[in-house]
């Protein structure tokens, strides 16, 4: 797979809020039906994290599960494995009424990290950040800007967004510019 | 004259200097000034001309509601019109020229206006303006695009960032006087989340000013405490300089944050548009001090007499040695006994009410100041300044009885609580006549999708215009706005004001009663828009009896002011002309933003190279390098076409056509729309997506589908191939890939919910290219790695395999005609498997070509494309596609439309080609003349062209065109237009001009 590039090759961006393009990640669009027993064991064994309620998400390094929607969970796993899990899921969904798709090259994931990251997103999503309701976990699909996005918080000061590949130099610059306004000052301990 | 006074001013540094420019002079305020206290300080009271009569303009108000002081700021990409110099805060090195004023300020030329007077009466313009018509154009408009106006259109671009902030909050109360704290406070102690916002940089709003003593401390003691206080509490946040702009629906509120325009060098954006999504807002807005209307009371010197006083204390600044007070209500008093206590002279207080003897009036006399009462102003003597004052009795016609000198004039008229925050989304208001305004009725508040309400106003924003009772009225709006939010914590006890008794006020609304029409003629109403007593008298007169016709007949609280301080004048005049009562007149429409807020903090982030995301494909680098030519599809650019050398874009699309057709041709279709439709009943609904039949496509197989609408009209186009029993990918057009997404998951979420299907759009997962020509397969057998063969791989099929070592999926079809494949690969290896294409096809003549030789070569074939052939009036027997209308099926989206009467009328235009007799090709959207004129007199149309190409292939222009019942006159010549030339003769013809048999695609 050396001919794999991700959108932004690892680009990076510095300041009290750093922006890293992550590289490539596997990602499986799957639909179905959430609440089949054998769909969330397939998706938990594949990444080793719980099955995330609504509006979450759980990872662990490049490996973890979004809740899209009532029938659609994004399965991360790493770039390389997408063949080999799609495989398990067909498997252990046979029979069953469902989707899945390897969207890994749709996408392209940037990893914002530092102490006002939350008000870099609030300054481009309408979406509620305040710690009360958006924390670690938590993760919302909605828009950066003008183009469509989904987020998590992985940390108090980290946060993972997650946006079409045809947009992601967008992104990058559009993250970088909120972020080099500096912080707002309206969240607390933020 | 005005002057800064030996005394401190509370918000001003008096140690600390800062020099600014004012229409090329160098002048000197201190720090903690706004651009009007620094210059009246500088005593430049006159700042503008007005719109129409070009009339001297003085600084009138000391904030938002100023209508006078407009400024252009800056110059270069920092220039700003229309700067209000009372919420200007000065900064070291501001440079500010006055509007609307030619050849100066001192001197305008515009002023002749002034003595024109009587022939510019109100609706002048639609009265002089009518005829004849040619005149608007070239006389009328240029001269008074001229002589009207206020601030310039900036030149340069702006060289400031800005920014949006997105919150949820319980409560947010807007204004941050001692109402809006309190609010605060009650909401904060209850545990709502809560935001509070102040317009200026200072808290507590009028109080400290006016002299209110709470909770046994003065006003200013207790706003620190408080807002110290409010600090503490991690669930509120408090922003100064920065205006609730705007509340709409569902509880949403604009903050306009000022950043920088105080300190513009300051790092970061310049205005931040807070974008608030509030359970409860609380509205403490306070009021706004109304004018009197005498004659001349728009003569630089007349003030509010609110502003006179907010200058003395807050900026140190008085606006004159000698101000005469003139008044209705005992508040006027305070700027009395201030001006008085501060050195300065009052010769009088003039007081239209009868008697005057509550504790303000009493302390004023204590202090030696005479007061006139039953008394008015019947004229102000000046030019660009007051001099002195008439004084005649109010309840007469203007008889003069004295003349008082002097250089200011102090005046109210009462009142208004600001309730246009409240009004924005539906508030409704209650006329209360003993203190002659519009108040909110908090039983019809705005209501939200639950058909509560959502906004409470609060304090002198809500009629009450004491201390004690708005103190109180805003802790407890506060605590309501918490409660019903969700907070039900107690907030503790109510902070207690307490302030002097002040008499009833008597509402005036001309001065004297009886003025006569010279009188009214002069006595100003809006002093933004040149709107007089009279003006409005004559629109009541003329049957412009409506005070939303009344406005925009005489202008009357229009521009940048909206009328702040003028609107409930003139509606009482219109309701006193009309006969009627005030409150049946009404007043006109409150709309968002409460004052002017920045276009760019509108647009926040999308300027420059963000101004609009551009999609790219995996591939867009190389393009770029190497020569791309780009037009905008979508949100995609793709490339037209690759110049090389010096060549034009028309030779470089002519060769890239030819060279396709010779050689080897190489397209970036990533672009093109690919959805994954899959599941038990994907068959059956893909049935009722196109118009073809889709269920019995074999796998393996491709098969070109329309789509339609519901009313029958040609939507989308795109190749279909089926994967598995189960599953299909379909493909849509660049632009329709999102649309279409959107339209299968409706009818799947709205429709047929029970359907069993699932839709996934991979669009940007894939790379796409298409290889195209002769060579195509030589060059993909030379990638090797999979069988292409005729045989193995034959023309609308589909293979998966790899090429040249990466996994592809490889498509037979074709859109140019040509031998042609269309390849998908992961789109994280499009770039590598696009450079190993040109390296292979170096040997079999490849060079890519762009959208304007696939358009070409797709027109030479007389294939259609959605948006050219198409215009959403378009159906598909309009293009002869009747082939591709499944009539096996019982339903599919369109067919029952197609069914109407007017869709199966044989008089529809339909498609053909056009070949014009001399080679040349036909003007895009041309029309096809036809005989004689319709009913407007126009030249009857039998067709147009909707699309016309040079083809190098066939050395002569070709275009396609719907012609009224065009298949059945094939050979036939008929004219099309030609803008600023003769009409084309052109003749129709079959529309596939190139490859008939299709010999060359099925190789």
């Amino acid at each position: 797979m050396s001919n794999a590039v991700s959108a932004l090759d690892g680009k990076t961006s510095a300041g009290d809020v750093t922006i890293r393009e992550d590289g490539l990640r596997g990602m499986i669009s799957l639909r179905g039906d959430l609440g089949l027993a054998k769909l969330r064991s397939v998706c938990t064994g594949l990444t080793g994290v719980d099955f995330p309620k609504q509006g979450q998400a759980a990872s662990t390094g490049h490996q973890g599960l979004a809740w899209m929607s009532p029938d659609e969970v994004l399965v991360m796993v790493p770039h390389d494995a997408v063949p080999d899990a799609l495989t398990k899921i067909a498997k252990a969904l046979q029979g069953q009424h469902h989707l899945a798709v390897d969207v890994s090259d749709a996408r392209a994931v940037l990893i914002m990290e530092g102490a006002f990251c939350r008000e870099v997103i609030a300054k481009l999503a309408p979406v509620d950040l305040h710690p009360d309701a958006f924390g670690p976990g938590d993760f919302r699909r909605s828009r950066l800007g003008q183009i469509a996005a989904a987020f998590w918080m992985r940390d108090a000061a980290c946060i993972e967004v997650v946006c079409f590949r045809s947009v992601a130099d967008y992104a990058f610059d559009l993250l970088a510019a909120a972020a080099n306004g500096g912080p707002v000052g309206h969240f607390p301990n933020s | 004259m005005s002057t800064r006074l030996a005394r401190e001013g509370r918000f001003i540094n008096k140690n600390k200097a800062v020099s600014f420019r004012f229409n090329g002079k160098n002048l000197r305020g201190v720090e903690g000034d706004t651009l009007a206290s620094a210059l009246l300080a500088n005593d430049q009271l006159l700042v503008g001309r007005s719109f129409k009569y070009h009339r001297p303009r003085g600084v009138i108000a000391s904030g938002a509601e100023e209508p006078n002081g407009l400024v252009n700021l800056g110059a270069g990409d920092s220039f700003e019109p229309n700067a209000r110099v009372t919420t200007t805060e000065l900064f070291e090195g501001l440079t500010a020229t006055s509007q609307n004023h030619w050849p100066s300020l001192e001197f305008d030329v515009g002023a002749i206006n002034t003595h024109l007077s009587r022939f510019l009466p109100a609706g002048f313009y639609y009265k002089m303006f009518m005829f004849p018509a040619p005149f608007w154009k070239h006389v009328y408009e240029p001269i008074i695009r001229k002589s009207a106006g206020l601030g310039k259109a900036p030149k340069r671009r702006d060289d400031d960032t800005y920014e949006h902030f997105n919150i949820n909050a319980d409560v947010l109360v807007i204004g941050g006087g001692i109402a809006g704290l309190a609010a605060a406070l009650a909401a904060g102690l209850s545990g709502a989340r809560t935001v509070l916002m102040e317009q200026t940089a200072h808290w507590g709003g009028r109080a400290p000013v006016d002299g209110a003593t709470i909770d046994g401390m003065p006003a200013e003691a207790w706003v620190k405490q408080t807002v110290e206080a409010l600090s503490k509490m991690p669930h509120v946040t408090l922003r100064t300089r920065c205006m609730g702009a705007g509340v709409y629906d569902h509880g949403f509120v604009l903050g306009y944050e000022r950043l920088k325009d105080h300190k513009p060098t300051a790092a970061g954006a310049k205005h931040r548009l807070w974008r608030v999504r509030a359970k409860q807002i609380v509205t403490a807005t306070g009021a706004i001090e109304r004018p009197l209307s005498f004659a001349a009371n728009d003569l630089p010197g007349v003030v509010l007499a609110s502003a006179a006083r907010d200058y003395v204390v807050n900026y140190g600044v008085s606006l004159g040695d000698r101000t005469v007070v003139v008044t209705n209500n005992d508040d006027a008093y305070r700027t009395a006994i201030t001006l008085k206590e501060a050195g300065l002279e009052v010769p009088a207080i003039i007081d239209a009410r009868v008697t005057a003897d509550g504790e303000l009036p009493n302390q004023a006399r204590a202090l030696g100041i005479r007061v006139e009462t039953g008394k008015a102003i019947a004229k102000v003597a000046g030019g660009k300044r007051v001099t002195g004052v008439s004084v005649c009795a109010q309840a007469g016609e203007g008889a003069v009885l004295e003349e008082i000198s002097c250089d200011c004039v102090a005046m109210s008229g009462g009142w208004s609580p600001v309730v246009h925050l409240w009004s924005h989304c539906g508030g409704k208001l209650n006329w209360d006549a003993d203190q002659a305004m519009f108040r909110p009725d908090l039983d019809r508040a705005p209501t939200g999708a639950d058909g509560k309400a959502f906004v409470i106003a609060a304090g002198i924003a809500n009629g009450h215009l004491f201390s004690a009772e708005g103190l109180a009225d805003g802790f407890s709006a506060g605590r309501a706005a918490a409660k019903a939010a969700g907070h039900d914590k107690k907030p503790g006890q109510a902070p207690m004001a307490e302030d002097v008794a002040e008499a009833a006020m008597e509402p005036v609304w001309l001065m004297p009663q009886g003025a006569s029409y010279a009188l009214r003629s002069k006595a100003w109403l809006d002093f933004q828009n040149d709107v007089k007593v009279s003006d409005v008298q004559l629109a009541a007169q003329e049957g412009f009896e409506s005070v939303e016709h009344a406005k925009r007949y005489t202008t009357l609280g229009m521009a940048t002011d909206q009328g702040k301080i003028s609107n409930i004048n003139g509606l009482a005049i219109l309701a006193d002309q009309l006969g009627a009562e005030i409150p049946a007149v009404g007043t006109t429409t409150f709309r968002p933003p409460y004052t002017p807020i920045s276009m760019a903090s509108i647009a926040g982030p999308a300027q420059r190279d963000l101004f609009q995301p551009v999609r790219k494909t995996p591939m867009s680098d190389w393009h770029t390098a190497n020569g791309a030519f780009y037009e905008p599809v979508g949100q995609w650019r793709r490339p037209y076409a690759y110049l090389r050398g010096d060549e034009t874009v028309h030779e470089a699309v002519n060769r890239e056509v030819v060279n396709a057709r010779e050689n080897t041709g190489l397209l970036d279709a990533s672009t093109l729309g690919k959805l994954i439709v899959s599941g038990p009943d994907a068959g059956k609904f893909l049935d009722m997506m196109y118009t073809n039949m889709m269920s019995t496509l074999p796998v393996g197989k491709c098969r070109y589908g329309l789509m339609c609408s519901e009313n029958g009209f040609l939507s989308d186009d795109g190749v279909v191939a089926r994967i598995s029993e189960d599953t299909w990918l379909c493909h849509t057009t660049t632009g329709g890939a999102e649309r279409i997404h959107a339209w299968m998951e409706d009818w799947l979420q709205c429709e047929w919910w029970d359907w069993k299907v699932y839709v996934t759009n991979v669009t940007e997962q894939l790379a796409q290219v298409a290889v195209v020509g002769p060579n195509a397969r030589k060059l993909l057998e030379k990638l090797g790695g999979m069988d292409v063969s005729k045989e193995a791989l034959p023309f609308m099929q589909w293979a998966d395999g790899t090429l040249g070592g990466f996994a592809a999926r490889v498509y037979r079809i074709s859109f140019s005609g040509e031998l042609s494949y269309e390849i998908a690969v992961p789109a994280s290896q499009g770039r590598a498997f696009w450079d190993k294409l040109l390296e292979a096809g170096e040997a079999f003549g490849i060079m890519p070509y762009g959208t304007e030789a696939l358009h070409i070569m797709r027109a030479e074939k007389g294939f259609i494309m959605i948006g050219d052939e198409t215009d959403g009036t378009v159906i598909p027997q309009d293009l002869n596609l009747q082939w591709a209308l499944s009539k096996k099926k019982e339903d599919y989206l369109g067919k029952r439309a197609h069914l109407r009467s007017h869709m199966a009328d044989p008089n529809r235009w339909k498609l053909v080609g056009l070949e014009t007799l001399d080679g040349s090709v036909l003007p895009d959207g041309a029309y096809a003349i036809a005989d004689g004129v319709n009913a407007n007199g126009q030249g009857n149309t039998q067709g147009r062209v909707t699309s016309t190409y040079f083809s190098p292939t066939l050395k002569k222009g070709i275009a396609m065109g719907l012609v009224h019942k065009g298949p059945d006159r094939m050979g036939e010549v008929i004219s099309f237009t030609n803008i600023g030339g003769e009409p084309i003769k052109a003749k129709i013809v079959d529309p596939v001009f190139y490859d008939r048999d299709g010999e060359k695609q099925n190789v």
